[in-house]
């Protein structure tokens, strides 16, 4: 599978993106933003970093870049496109994702190792999860506080789009295991067509052991899962 | 021309930079504080005269791009 890497200017997660996808035997390129094509790409990856500076908002430069136009029609065709920690703020602001992501309640940056409960399996990015398995992965982020209106929030509830809420070691969702106050706990969700994907902690910097995790691998086999199962289907 | 605008969070957008900035002025001994609310300030210097064409332009501009609607409220002025 091929997994196409967006890189924006100081995008700094890009490397470790494509690292965490070979780890895993399958193919990763990184794809300059100012390009206009995806290629051959079967899945989009938006990396974490401080696109543009987080000048203006953070990810609000990087929505505009010539790239996420066809990121945006790859999405409209049901393409899978995953956003991590930055990535998830310039999904948000290409509103390919519903919320906002705005500074952490404590106003610190926080770059510690969270605990991630999964809700659901039905996505192409929680599928090979295993039911009950408590995801260790680190964040580093300072505007990672999920917010959205009412209406929003209750739409994500009853369409199953939380995907992961912040919880302890034992799986208890709690403000305590909520590191930067987002609404809900919320630490990832997915569009209404359940093809986005936007997640503040790093899964890609838990795919080995020697990183002090491999949960992150996880939601990756659950994007290549559903790729195969797609490339099966299409034979 | 010169274009004014003030990019300020939704009420319902909890904003803890205007709430430490308010202890900060409190600690300061400064009385009667209600609440702080942090934004931004833009200052856009345009060509032209033509003050209704303008608005047009930087409304849809603060809308689509200066300000984040789903956590933002904007004032513009001309001037």
């Amino acid at each position: 599978m091929n997994f196409v890497v967006l890189q924006f200017p100081a995008s700094n997660c890009d490397q470790d993106a494509v690292h965490g996808v070979r780890v895993l035997g399958h193919s990763a390129r990184l794809l300059w933003h100012k390009e206009s094509s995806l290629g051959d790409a079967d899945a989009v990856l938006v990396p974490g970093g401080f696109s543009y500076g987080d000048y203006l908002r953070c990810g609000a430069i990087a929505r505009f870049s010539p790239v996420m136009q066809a990121v945006k029609q790859f999405a409209e065709n049901g393409g899978l496109v995953i956003g991590i920690c930055n990535g998830f703020q310039v999904l948000t602001e290409a509103g390919l994702l519903p919320g906002a992501l705005i500074r952490n309640r404590d106003l610190q940056f926080h770059c510690e190792h969270v605990f991630l409960k999964t809700l659901t399996n039905d996505s192409p990015f929680t599928s090979q999860i295993p039911s009950g398995k408590i995801l260790r992965v680190p964040i580093a982020h300072g505007e990672g506080c999920y917010f959205a209106d009412e209406q929003t929030l209750a739409n994500l509830k009853a369409n199953n789009q939380i995907l992961w809420h912040y919880c302890d070691a034992n799986g208890n969702v709690s403000d305590a295991a909520n590191p930067n106050g987002s609404l809900q706990n919320i630490a990832g969700i997915c569009n209404d067509r359940r093809n986005v994907a936007g997640l503040m902690p790093h899964p890609e910097r838990a795919c080995e052991p020697i990183l002090g995790s491999a949960d992150g691998k996880l939601i990756f086999e659950s994007m290549i899962s559903e790729l195969q199962s797609r490339l099966a289907k299409a034979a | 021309m010169k274009a004014k605008i003030i990019v300020t969070p939704k009420k319902a957008v909890l904003d803890p930079q205007g709430k430490t900035v308010q202890n900060a002025l409190e600690h300061m001994g400064y009385r009667g504080v209600k609440a702080v609310h942090v934004g931004k300030y833009l200052e856009i210097e345009l060509d032209g005269t033509d003050k209704e064409a303008a608005r047009q332009q930087l409304n849809e501009a603060a809308h689509r791009f200066l300000s984040n609607p789903v956590i933002e409220d904007y004032k513009l002025e001309i001037e």
